[in-house]
This record gives structure tokens, sequence and C-alpha cells, in this order.
């Protein structure tokens, strides 16, 4: 049970993870953007369309094969949940709109279109079956398995990926001149404009890449986790405001989100794991929103200079203001 | 190095664009009106190809089925005000907190509990005590519970300086959670909703509705005049501009923030108890119609002024309305559609403020 419960773990956490790698790229570069779980959900019906013109496009559902299905669907997802964020990067550095606003726009237009484009007359799931089979296939596939190996090697590509990127974030971030050019136009853009780094190029490529790792988040929920299954848009949108909320408890550290999203993981699994009346198993779900305020307060109170968010998040540069 | 002393001009950084963009210091009202009138005129027309595009029907039967879903029959009109005055109700527990700058995206989950507590009182004291103290209670404990919801993140933005856009918006989700687990422990049958119940039912007044419209249209002018004339709504403001000036001038920021969003909360509760008690109390856990950020964006494109706020609610009321009947109309059957269309219309009134900020100035060629 316990292996089963870590699986599981791992796997609702790599959801937040995606989106919360997203977010703090784009909190990196001072834009706080309220519309990742619109993008995630985008991102989901991107890659969804993908795999379901691959798998119609196929004589029979078993002649699916696994790098072109992944290949295909990625780039879907890649090419939905970019051009939602680009809607966001247009308006928020182009325009300059006040961010809160805009995301929270996106969020609403982002839901409803992929709530629109998941409709089976346009995404038919009926060898979806097949696709997520293909998605969730892991190093060791075997259920009796040794239970370590199980927890380590049986997942889908996407959770490796996850950790791939997140890895890739925290060195890019911390250790190269790319994410320190990132961070200076997050902490002041007028003094990163004035020794010549592009603010709006840093911000839009913020934004964009993003984008594209956080509608992986959703992508993976639905063809690995859900086995291909869609209900509504709104199990992926309270993961995008937690995903947001991940982003300040591992305190803009792609290292740390990796713990931290397991962690999350963990907590929102508990109540399935656990048990209980179904009264108890409610009061369980509660645990991460409960956790993610405790930690909010916890983090505030500690107040250490480090653990700050990025000194321009959410505030718009205009170079004539500075 | 002699040779290049010629002061760099500033045109040029721009890259060899034609135009640069400058900060408007004030502009006039109609080329404000203009700028917002362009933006949504421009949303519906986008709306209307999208619409008529996916149903294959005529651009032009959307905006009749448009105005015919919204001020079709009397009936009509008067859901379509109740909507817009209970937006009103959501979007004035909103707007002091904006105006401070405090992002309050909790207005679900304080409306939420609200609902809660007074449907509670119904379900358990319904036969227990009489209809006009059931009511009674039913109100305070709804305001009550508001006050306690916006109060908790308040409370910790004042003294911690705590996040208060995650704060508020998690609070959201834990209301919910209650709500659902009151649901699993109360309904032992088995079943996935609260009963609707009929005791703790307000008065029919004329159409049901008219009450409900006035208490808020009299709400939305005290907060005008609140926010505008009283010591309260300066302070709110001065505070909304920048905590130190507050500071420096003796204000005491802290008790401005819980001031501020006890009388949030309380009005949040207001429309959770109008909610339960206009119609027989029935309860779900999206009661509130996801009016919390729905009243976000009406308080934003009202720019915080609560007269304003009268015409962004009745044009939100008025879109949703008037989707449903075009959504009919059309024969399209995906619902998202209303929320697709919406969220077109605010990226066109979100893109006008550039506009409005903002002014393009193209640049006469060198040389001429």
């Amino acid at each position: 049970m316990l292996t089963n419960f870590l699986i599981g773990a791992i796997a609702l956490g790599v959801v937040l993870l995606y989106g919360c790698l997203g977010e703090t790229l784009m909190e990196k570069a001072g834009q706080l953007n309220l519309g990742i779980p619109g993008i995630m959900c985008m991102g989901t019906a991107g890659g969804c369309f993908g795999a379901a013109q691959y798998m119609n496009g196929l004589a029979a559902a078993e002649d699916a094969a696994w790098l072109p299905l992944i290949l295909i669907s990625i780039c879907f997802s890649i090419l939905f949940s970019v051009l939602t964020g680009l809607i966001y990067a247009f308006l928020t550095v182009t325009l300059r709109c006040n961010q809160n606003i805009t995301g929270l726009a996106i969020t609403t237009f982002g839901t409803g279109l992929s709530q629109f484009i998941m409709d089976p007359v346009y995404v038919p799931r009926d060898r979806f079956g097949a696709a997520s089979a293909l998605f969730a296939k892991g190093f060791v596939n075997d259920p009796d398995a040794n239970g370590v190996l199980r927890i380590f090697f049986s997942h889908g590509v996407f959770v490796y990926l996850a950790i791939a990127l997140a890895v890739l974030f925290a060195y890019v971030l911390k250790r190269t001149r790319l994410g320190l050019h990132l961070s200076a136009v997050g902490e002041s853009p007028a003094v990163a404009d004035a020794v010549g780094i592009n603010v709006t190029a840093y911000k839009y490529g913020a934004i964009l890449i993003g984008s594209a790792v956080a509608g992986f988040g959703g992508l993976f929920y639905t063809m690995d986790y859900l086995k291909g299954s869609w209900e509504n848009a709104s199990t992926i949108e309270a993961f995008g405001w937690l995903a947001i909320a991940l982003v300040i408890f591992t305190l803009w550290r792609p290292n740390l989100s990796i713990f931290g999203s397991i962690l999350f993981g963990a907590l929102l699994i508990a109540a399935f794991v656990l048990g209980g009346s179904s009264s108890q198993k409610e009061l369980l779900k509660l645990l991460p929103y409960v956790i993610t305020v405790l930690v909010l307060v916890f983090t505030s109170i500690r107040n250490k200079k480090e653990n700050q968010p990025p000194a321009h998040l959410g505030l718009n540069y205009f170079r004539e203001e500075r | 190095m002699e040779q290049n002393k010629e002061p760099v001009s500033a045109p040029k950084q721009h890259r060899g664009l034609p135009f640069h963009i400058i900060k408007r210091v004030n502009i006039p009202i109609w080329k404000k009106i203009t700028i917002y009138a362009v933006a949504i005129v421009g949303g519906l027309l986008l709306s209307s190809l999208i619409c008529a595009g996916l149903a294959g029907k005529n651009p032009l039967d959307y905006f009749t089925y448009l105005f015919k879903g919204a001020f079709g029959t009397e009936r009509k009109i008067w859901l379509m005000l109740l909507d817009a005055a209970l937006l009103l109700g959501a979007s004035m527990a909103l707007i002091p907190a904006f105006k401070m700058r405090f992002w309050n995206l909790g207005g679900n989950g304080q409306m939420l509990v609200a609902c809660l507590s007074a449907y509670s009182l119904s379900y358990f004291l319904g036969d227990k005590v009489p209809e006009w103290l059931l009511i009674l209670l039913m109100f305070a404990c709804s305001i009550l519970s508001g006050i306690v919801w916006s109060l908790i993140p308040a409370l910790f933005k004042a003294f911690f300086n705590t996040n208060e856009t995650l704060f508020t918006l998690m609070m959201n989700y834990i209301a919910t959670g209650i709500v659902l687990y009151c649901r699993a422990s109360w309904i032992t049958s088995g079943s996935a909703q609260f009963p609707t119940l009929t005791k703790g039912t307000l008065p029919e007044i004329y159409n049901n509705m008219l009450p409900t419209v006035a208490i808020f249209v009299l709400l939305t002018l005290f907060m005008f005049v609140y926010l505008k004339y009283s010591k309260h709504g300066y302070e709110i403001s001065v505070v909304g501009e920048s905590v130190n000036t507050a500071k420096y001038i003796g204000i005491n920021v802290k008790k401005v923030i819980i001031r501020t969003m006890i009388l949030s909360g309380a009005i949040a509760g207001l429309v959770g108890f109008i909610l339960i008690a206009r119609t027989g109390p029935g309860l779900s856990s999206d009661t509130p119609n996801n009016m919390g950020f729905t009243a976000i964006m009406t308080s934003w494109l009202a720019n915080f002024s609560p007269l304003l706020l009268f015409l962004s609610c009745f044009f939100i009321s008025f879109i949703t309305r008037g989707m449903s009947q075009v959504q009919q109309g059309f024969g399209l059957t995906n619902n998202s559609i209303i929320s697709i269309v919406t969220g077109l219309i605010y990226f066109c009134v979100i893109a006008c403020s550039f506009f409005i900020n903002y002014k393009i100035v193209f640049r006469k060629k060198e040389g001429k």
C-alpha cells in the first residue's frame, strides 16, 4: 500500500510540478501569472487534440507507436499553451495591462476554451485507452515487481521529463548568465535595461517557455493519471491554483519544487489512500489548501531576505517612467 | 573618441520603430468613453463572428438573440437586473479592498460560508424557532461568517504581510471543502444534494426580485459616499496609493486593512444571505456561481468606482443572459461557449486600458 501511495503521490505531484515550474520562470521575470490554471487546461486540450488526431489517423488503435504519439501530443500541447501564454504576454508586457486581471481573464478563457475543445466532436476519445497506456508506459511495468523499483521506474515519460526540467531550470537560474539576467529583469527591470539586457525579450521568453511547461501538467494528468478520461476543466483549474501557491512554498527554487510538489501530491492523495467515511475523506481533501495557508503564514512570519519574491513581481515596466 | 561626442538621440534607442509610446497625463472623458466603446463593440463583433462561424449562421442574428435573451420579456429583464444586482453586491464586497491594493480573490469563499451558515440554521432550526427569528438569525450569522472568512487573511496581511492573493484564494477552496464535508456528514441517505427547504424564506414582495435589486442599488450608493466623502474612504485610498505615505501622515495601516476587510466580509455575507433566503433555501458548493471572480472583473472594469459599477455589472449580466439565448438560438450545445466569449470581451477591454494609459506617437521622418 505504501508503494502505491508513493507512486500516486509522485504522479499527482508532477502535475503540480509542471505548473509550478512554469510559474516560477515567469515570476522570476517579474510576471505574476494568475492565468496558469487556464494555460494548464489549454495544454491539456492541445495535447489531447494532438493525441486524438494521431490515434484516429491509424487503421487500428493497436498500431499506435510510443514516440510519434508522445511527440505529436507534446507539439500540440506546446502550440495551444504557448498561444494562450502569448495573449498574456502581449497584454501585460507590450500593452502593460494589469497582470492580475489579465491572468484571471486568461483563466476564464482557457478553462472555457479547453472545455469546448474537449467536446467529443473535436477530440474523440474512443481510442484514448490505448493512447494512455502508451503515455503511462514506464521502465518497470510489472505490478508484482520490487516496490522500490516501481516507485522510481514505473512512471510514464512525463514524470521523468518534469524532474529533468526542474533540474535544468534550477541549474539555468542559479548558474548561468541567462538565469542571472532573468533574475535581474524580475528584481529591477530598469537596472537590467540600463546594462543592456532586453527586458521585453526576457519577459516574453520566460512567459512562453513557462506556458509550454505548465501545459504539460494538465496533459500528463489527463492522459497518464486519469487514463485518458475527461470530466471538466475544474480539477485542472484547482491544480493550477495549487501550483501557484507551490511557487511560494518552494521559495522560487525549482530544485525545491520537486520535493514540494511530491509532498503536495501525497496530501492530495491521502484522502483516497487513508479511506474512512465519506465525510472524513472530504476533510482530508482540505489538507493541501490548509497546509498552503500555513506555509504562506509561516514564510511571511519568518520573513528572511533570500526567501522573498522578486522585487518587481506583478509590476509592469515602462522605460520612460524610470 | 572625440568624433563620437554627438549626443545620443532618444528615438534611435527604439531600433527603428516608426513610433514610440508615451504615458498620458490625463485623458478627456469623451476619449475614454470612445476607447471603451470601441473595445466593447470590437469584442462583441469578434464573438458574433466566432459564434456564427461555429453554428454556420448569420452573425447579425447573434445580436438579435443577444438582445432577445436580455430584454426579450419583462421577466427576462428582471432576471438580468437580479443578476446585475447580486453581482453589484459581490463587487461591492471587493471594491474597498481593491482600493487599498488588497487583492481579495476570496469573494466566492466568503459568500459560500455565509450561504452555508444561513442554510444550516434553516436546516437545523427550521422547525424549532419562529420564522421571523430564524430569518434574523440567518441574517446575523451569514454576515458574521462572511466577516470571519475575510478577517482571517486580513489579520495575517496586517500583522505579517502574508500574501493575500493566494491566502484568500485558498480560503475559497477551504470553504468549498467545508460545504462538501457538511453534505457528506449531514445527508446520510447518500444523496449528492442538500434538500431544498421552505423555512427561512424572505417574504415575497412584488416579483421577489425588486427588493434584492433595491438593496444592492442602495448599498452601491452608500459605498460611493463612503469611499468618496468619508474619512475611512480617504484612508483607504491613501493606503492604496502608498503604505509609506499613509504611515507618515499617521494612518494606522493595520487598522485600515482590518476594518475594510470586515466591511468586505459583511457585504459578501449579505450577498450569501440573500442567495439563500430569497427563494427557498437550497445549497451546493457553487451557489455563489463564481460571482467572486466575475466581480473582480466588473470592479476592475469600473475602475473601482461604485457608480461605474452599475454599468459594468449590468453589461456582464447582459452578456451572460444574452449569450444563453444566442447559444439556444444557434443550437450550440457546448456550454463553455459563454466563458470563451466573456473571456474574449475581457481581453478586448483589458487591451483598451493600454490606449487609455498610453499614447502612441508617430515620429516625423528625419530630414523633412
